[in-house]
């Protein structure tokens, strides 16, 4: 087993350095990128590997790149690592950003070098204290060492890396609200198109990716796609980071093949529910994924395969729903989140997402009543897809619809006992 | 008025950037920083260090959660009511606090010492429950750890 990933971090201890890193053969994908290899090189690497981006909506890295402009104008382009990581329940870029910071820089240079940019930024994490220093310090070790300013390697790309950290609201994760941020302004999204490949950072061709998207760079580079692919048990290419969280007996984040199935990774990885505890349900990744059940645990969770049982891999870190934790109740507190993360600029999203907080605190309160799981229902179904902007809306949706469908007789209980019974 | 500190420290950013108003979010987080909270004269100050108008800085102020308009205490507390939190039981945590230092979620203690605040999933609930205190982190919270963990912050 490979772990292209994870290999060079040691937790518990500081990261390597850049020296190190170097000695380790960390930098060899730089090196054979920028001197041995063209732009469309990379991008034709990345494509045939099939790699989608672990932002979460596992979009085709390889062709979101091919959407940069043919020709070259002149001016700047730009990479952009979206470091935001604000999604509930999800806790994976975090540990590559304080683990390994220079797997990221080098594969942002090789990103940067494929798409032509000559600018990047990292748009991290507000709260990501301890990430921020180890970011800053590993940023000037990689200009020390020339892997950053001005004729890299004697090579004659330019690259500059600066790092911007947030000022905190979860918009700020989907890429045209990041980069209204990065521009210094309110975080809403921008209607799409134009895409950023055309217009996206101060109007100039841009390109926004996840930092486990852009860490895999490095080894694509070296090793080829072919090699990628093998990695994967099921056809889509490499290893993914999966974690869980909630009462399982060793809550954790593991790299595997990607297309591990979920009951190894909750029972084998996790070690299972902690004694005294079951499993009811899951939420695969991050809170706008929709629920997954028992007999869901045979699923490999790769983006093809949790489609067919509703739902999604989302960012692959879950959080577990067991019997001693009332799905209202626990349904409630991701969409409360959701509702306060609100742009208010479609009406479904800024209105829906209030009413069913009130409807679902109700039903917690114990004054819930007959057609309140109706409500809940046919806001589902009007905060959906195509009928807002962006994503968070009919994100926020997933767990209520997949919630309201498994887990129905307890919101019923709520209503018809006038109480909570897990209270 | 920016004091000579707030205004190299903004400039500083603006390297970064092709020109002055992309730096507002770090201008406001750079004054807070300075300041602890965003007053309307701290507003002013930014608007005219970038050449934008006071309403436009406003506008970008209220939208982020981690700037604040209100004054705070000299220590922030944020407790992760997060869905990994709230499972793993954020609110035994929150009401220890809340009871030791009399205060609820918004609120600063009369001596100005702490404001306690929720704050959503902190990208580590392998290890929850967790908080924040100014810019230090606890995990794997422990309600008899936290008076001592209080203690350090005056
Ligand atoms: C509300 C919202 C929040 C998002 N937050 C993040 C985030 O924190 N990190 C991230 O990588 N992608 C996030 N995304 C997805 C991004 O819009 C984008 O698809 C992703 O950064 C692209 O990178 P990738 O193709 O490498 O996955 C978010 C999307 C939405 C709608
Ligand atoms: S779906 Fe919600 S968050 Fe997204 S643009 Fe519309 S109002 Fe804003
Ligand atoms: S839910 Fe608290 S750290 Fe993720």
């Amino acid at each position: 087993m490979e772990y292209p990933l994870t290999e060079h971090i040691n937790p518990g201890r500081s990261p390597l350095g850049i020296d190190e890193y170097i000695r380790a053969g960390g930098y060899r994908g730089v090196d054979r990128a920028l001197k041995e290899m063209s732009p469309s090189d990379i991008v034709s690497i990345v494509r045939a590997s099939g790699l989608t981006g672990r932002g979460g909506g596992g979009f085709p890295t390889g062709l979101k790149w091919s959407f940069m402009p043919k020709e070259n104008d002149g001016g700047i382009r730009y990479l952009v690592t979206n470091a935001d990581e604000m999604e509930p329940a999800t806790f994976k870029d975090r540990y590559l950003l304080e683990g390994n910071p220079q797997l990221l820089i080098s594969g942002m240079i090789i990103a940067s070098f494929a798409i032509g940019a000559s600018k990047a930024y990292i748009f991290m994490r507000w709260a990501y204290k301890k990430a921020e220093k180890i970011i800053r310090k590993a940023l000037a070790e990689a200009y020390e060492s020339g892997y950053l300013g001005r004729n890299i390697l004697g090579t004659g790309f330019d690259l500059d890396i600066y790092l911007h950290t947030s000022a905190g609201r979860y918009m700020c994760g989907e890429e045209t609200g990041l980069l209204n941020s990065l521009e210094g302004k309110r975080g809403i999204p921008r209607t799409k198109p134009p895409y950023p490949a055309v217009s996206g950072l101060f109007g100039r061709p841009t390109v926004v990716n996840n930092v486990e998207t852009l860490c895999w760079m490095p080894s694509l580079v070296l090793n080829g796609s072919d090699w990628f692919i093998k990695l994967g048990r099921t056809g889509e290419g490499g290893t993914k980071l999966y974690g869980v969280s909630g009462r399982v007996r060793k809550p954790g984040l593991w790299e595997l093949p990607m297309g591990t199935t979920l009951r190894e990774i909750i029972y084998d990885h996790a070690g299972g529910m902690l004694d005294g505890y079951k499993l009811r349900g899951i939420i695969p990744g991050g809170a706008s994924s929709d629920f997954m059940v028992e007999s869901d645990l045979d699923t490999p969770m790769d983006f093809k395969s949790p489609v067919k049982a509703g739902s999604r891999l989302g960012t692959g870190t879950m959080v577990i729903l067991d019997d001693k934790t009332c799905p209202v109740k626990f349904i409630h507190n991701m969409l409360k989140f959701f509702a306060e993360e609100s742009c208010g600029w479609c009406t479904p999203c800024r209105e829906g997402l209030p009413w069913v907080v009130k409807v679902l605190a109700s039903l917690e309160n114990g004054t819930g009543k007959e057609g309140d799981i109706e409500i809940l229902e046919h806001q589902s179904w009007y905060m959906g897809p195509g009928n807002t902007f962006c994503a968070l809306a009919p994100g926020a949706v997933e767990p209520m619809q997949s919630g309201v469908k498994y887990f129905r007789d307890d919101f019923q209980k709520h209503i018809d006992g006038k109480r909570c019974p897990w209270r | 008025m920016l004091t000579d500190k707030e205004r190299e420290e903004i400039h500083e950013e603006m390297m970064a950037y092709p020109y002055p108003s992309a730096v507002c979010v770090d201008a406001l987080k750079i004054v807070q920083r300075h300041r602890g909270w965003i007053s309307d004269s701290a507003v002013a100050d930014i608007a005219s260090e970038l050449g934008m108008s006071a309403d436009a800085v406003d506008g970008i102020a209220t939208f982020y959660t981690r700037i604040y308009r209100k004054p705070v205490g000299r220590n922030i507390i944020l407790v992760c009511e997060g869905i990994s939190c709230m499972v793993m039981g954020y609110e035994p945590v929150y009401k220890h606090i809340s009871a030791k230092l009399g205060i609820g979620f918004g609120e600063t203690t009369t001596d100005e010492r702490f404001t306690l605040l929720p704050v959503s999933c902190l990208g580590d609930c392998d290890h929850a429950p967790v908080m924040m205190i100014n810019d230090d982190h606890y995990n794997n919270l422990d309600i008899k750890e936290i008076d001592a963990i209080l203690e350090k912050y005056v």
